[in-house]
């Protein structure tokens, strides 16, 4: 075969893997939903997977959403000192977190942490047989081990999201007050005054379930369809880890144009 | 006797490529059945197709009469209870203590209150020895342990019907001994049926009631251990005796040596 | 780790995230500075409050000596009645005035309070007389504007 034919060829597999792979991938998000039973009727499975993707993920979110919250409290000092409204920093600083930087920056992490980790055990799980093995128990895969995983991803991704911004607004608090000396009264005040409940702490709790759902999925997914040998299972985890940022990142900026169009 | 396992001209191919080319093979109750071959040659596809997670392309798969391959998954699942597998290297569920490996079909499956599961689990790791390991990790077994763990997970619920999928690869001869002395005593203890997938022909040969020898997806030879010992088909006594070269060659296909070496004349 | 510690954890994370969503929602007050019991009351009509918002500062050259604590309309006067907490350990003369300004040229407005000649103190419930409205900017271009178009327009 001549080269360009060559590269039309290669293009056409490789449109037709990602078309089957997005179909399988659809498939297997629908059986997760579908047995979902098993993560309700036996809570104490999820609750496990809790433990595992949101209580060993809570250092990294709190020290991060800390140092994030200094370094805007930091930076719009800088700038909003030129202007003479210090006053709005603790306006600047929540906002910044509770819409964007708190689900985003968290959903980041939690894939990172969480996702990654969830990949590799459920890919190990599978090169080992393990998964077969359960399957010839006639316990089913997805509603044994993958559908408690998603819905504990699920849960944990909006707690880690506000614990996040929490943590980051007092991070803004010990910089711009504390240390700064911005009028704490004005501080809080601005803040309370112009942040609003439903318009933006509200949808950034969506947005962080929309991302954990997505991070979660795309987790399971990677280590479902992953080769089982060791290459297929680490290509898989750094697979997950890609696909979900961009995921997280490409989501963001589709529910923020829903969410804040023609607000402020 | 009755068939318990009935393969009834079975085709099978991953993609393009077939694996298995109109196979007949039976297992009657109560015996060790012994499936041989050369490394890739379709064996554990075998018992993939008798479990049900996969569907020949041709042919009939019974077992216990019902068709495999016609079952929804309900009945499926509920074949399956009836069936025990050992897996090549235990698949042990990691992140399980021994104890709850084997208790997961019972607590999976049963309702049974909790210290008749303990009593079932100690029973079956009394039967294969390890009830001293009951606490232990899976990563903390040696090889043979895992496997002799895997098989008292195997038989847990007391199936009819037990796979073994290589259980010799990769054992010490103490262990290699234990496995087989165990495989023998449980399907005559608890009147099971046992497939075992090997290709460790000394070991398996001393056990067995029945052999299938099976190449390039085609039942080479049938027979009892001892007319398997005397054979005079050439690939058996290739097989039996582990010569390097015969029917089966030494060489993957290829173009002549020398043509490839260019000196081609 | 045994059952009871695994409940015990993710009980802890979800009664942590919780106070998180709850700690974001009600942006907690407990940071008030102003503390009730050492501050006195007293009330400012204007006639505009412009962008003043509650618990807004009260400065008096520059100093910040108490907060805005409500901010009502009156429905009689059809003026905004500010009820304004003084710390304690400031006194003001009764016939100080209190006027709203801007700090900066974008930034939140407060109160300012200037100290008057009166010899007799503001106490708790009364009422500061002399108020000047917030600066309303529109109100001013719109004055500006107005005037460039007199003066342009021909004779």
């Amino acid at each position: 075969m001549i080269a360009p034919l060559r590269v039309i060829a290669r293009l056409g597999r490789y449109t037709l893997n990602g078309v089957s792979r997005t179909g399988f991938a659809a498939r297997f998000f629908l059986a997760i939903l579908l047995h979902s039973g098993t993560a309700f009727r036996r809570f104490g499975l999820t609750i496990r997977e809790i433990y595992f993707a949101g209580v060993l993920s809570l250092i990294i979110i709190l020290v991060s959403g800390l140092f994030v919250g200094m370094v805007l409290g930091l930076q719009g000092y800088e700038t909003l000192e030129t202007y003479g409204s210090e006053e709005v920093l603790g306006v600047l600083v929540a906002l910044s977190l509770v819409r964007e930087l708190g689900p985003v920056v968290a959903a980041l992490l939690f894939a990172s942490r969480a996702g990654s980790a969830i990949t590799a055990e459920i890919g190990l799980m599978k090169a080992t047989e393990q998964l077969s093995a359960m399957e010839m128990m006639a316990v089913d895969p997805v509603a044994r081990v993958v559908a408690p995983r998603f819905w504990a991803g699920v849960i944990s991704m909006p707690m880690l999201a506000a614990l996040f911004s929490a943590m980051g607004i007092f991070g803004g608090y010990l910089v711009g007050v504390v240390m700064i000396g911005v009028d704490e009264g004005s501080f809080w005040s601005q803040m309370q005054a112009k942040v609003d409940f439903g318009e933006d702490i509200l949808n950034g709790v969506i947005k962080s379930v929309v991302f954990g759902v997505a991070v979660t999925a795309i987790a399971l997914f990677e280590g479902y369809d992953a080769p089982p040998t060791a290459e297929g299972v680490s290509g898989a985890t750094t697979r997950t880890v890609v696909t979900s940022s961009l995921a997280i990142l490409g989501l963001d900026f589709i529910l923020t144009a829903f969410m804040f169009r023609g607000v402020s | 006797m009755e068939n318990l396992v009935e393969i009834e001209n079975v085709t099978f191919g991953y993609g393009a490529r077939p694996v298995l080319k109109g196979i007949n093979m039976t297992a009657k109750r109560g015996q060790v059945i012994a499936i041989m071959g050369s490394s890739g040659c379709g064996k554990t596809t075998l018992l993939r197709l008798i479990g049900g997670q996969i569907k020949p392309s041709k042919g009939i798969v019974r077992v216990a009469g019902q068709n495999v391959a016609e079952l929804e998954q309900d009945g499926l699942y509920r074949l399956r209870r009836k069936m025990g597998m050992l897996f090549q290297f235990g698949a042990l569920f990691t992140d399980m203590s021994v104890f709850d490996n084997i208790a997961f079909q019972l607590r999976e499956h049963t309702e049974l209150p909790e210290e008749i599961v303990r009593d079932l689990v100690l029973m079956k790791l009394h039967a294969v020895g390890l009830r001293g390991a009951a606490n232990l990790m899976p990563s903390e077994l040696s090889g043979g342990m895992a496997r002799r763990v895997a098989l008292a997970r195997a038989i847990a619920l007391e199936p009819m019907l037990v796979m073994y999928d290589e259980p010799f690869a990769g054992l010490d001869p103490i262990s290699l001994g234990v496995i087989g002395n165990i495989i023998r005593r449980l399907t005559d203890t608890l009147g099971l049926t046992s497939i075992v997938v090997t290709h460790d022909v000394q070991e398996s040969l001393k056990i067995v009631d029945y052999v299938y020898f099976i190449s390039e997806g085609v039942i080479e030879a049938e027979g009892t251990a001892e007319e398997m010992r005397a054979s005079g088909l050439p690939f058996v006594h290739q097989f039996v005796h582990g010569e390097p070269d015969g029917p089966v060659p030494f060489q993957y296909p290829a173009p002549p040596y020398a043509e490839d070496l260019g000196l081609s004349l | 780790m045994s059952r009871a510690w695994l409940d015990l954890w993710v009980g802890l994370f979800v009664v942590a995230g919780i106070g998180a969503l709850m700690f974001l929602a009600l942006k907690v007050g407990s940071m008030n500075t102003v503390n009730k019991a050492d501050s006195y009351q007293v009330i400012a009509h204007f006639d505009n409050i412009g962008g003043l918002k509650v618990r807004a500062p009260v400065k008096s050259a520059g100093v910040v000596v108490g907060r805005v604590t409500a901010i009502n309309f009156d429905d009689k006067s059809y003026e905004a009645e500010v009820t304004i907490s003084l710390d304690k350990r400031y006194a003001f003369p009764r016939d100080s005035s209190a006027s709203i300004l801007t700090s900066g040229l974008l930034g939140e407005q407060y109160i300012g309070l200037e100290a008057g000649g009166d010899s007799l103190k503001l106490a708790n419930g009364d009422r500061v007389k002399l108020t000047q409205s917030a600066v309303v900017l529109e109100n001013l271009i719109g004055q500006f504007l107005y005037s460039k178009a007199q003066e342009g327009a021909p004779q």
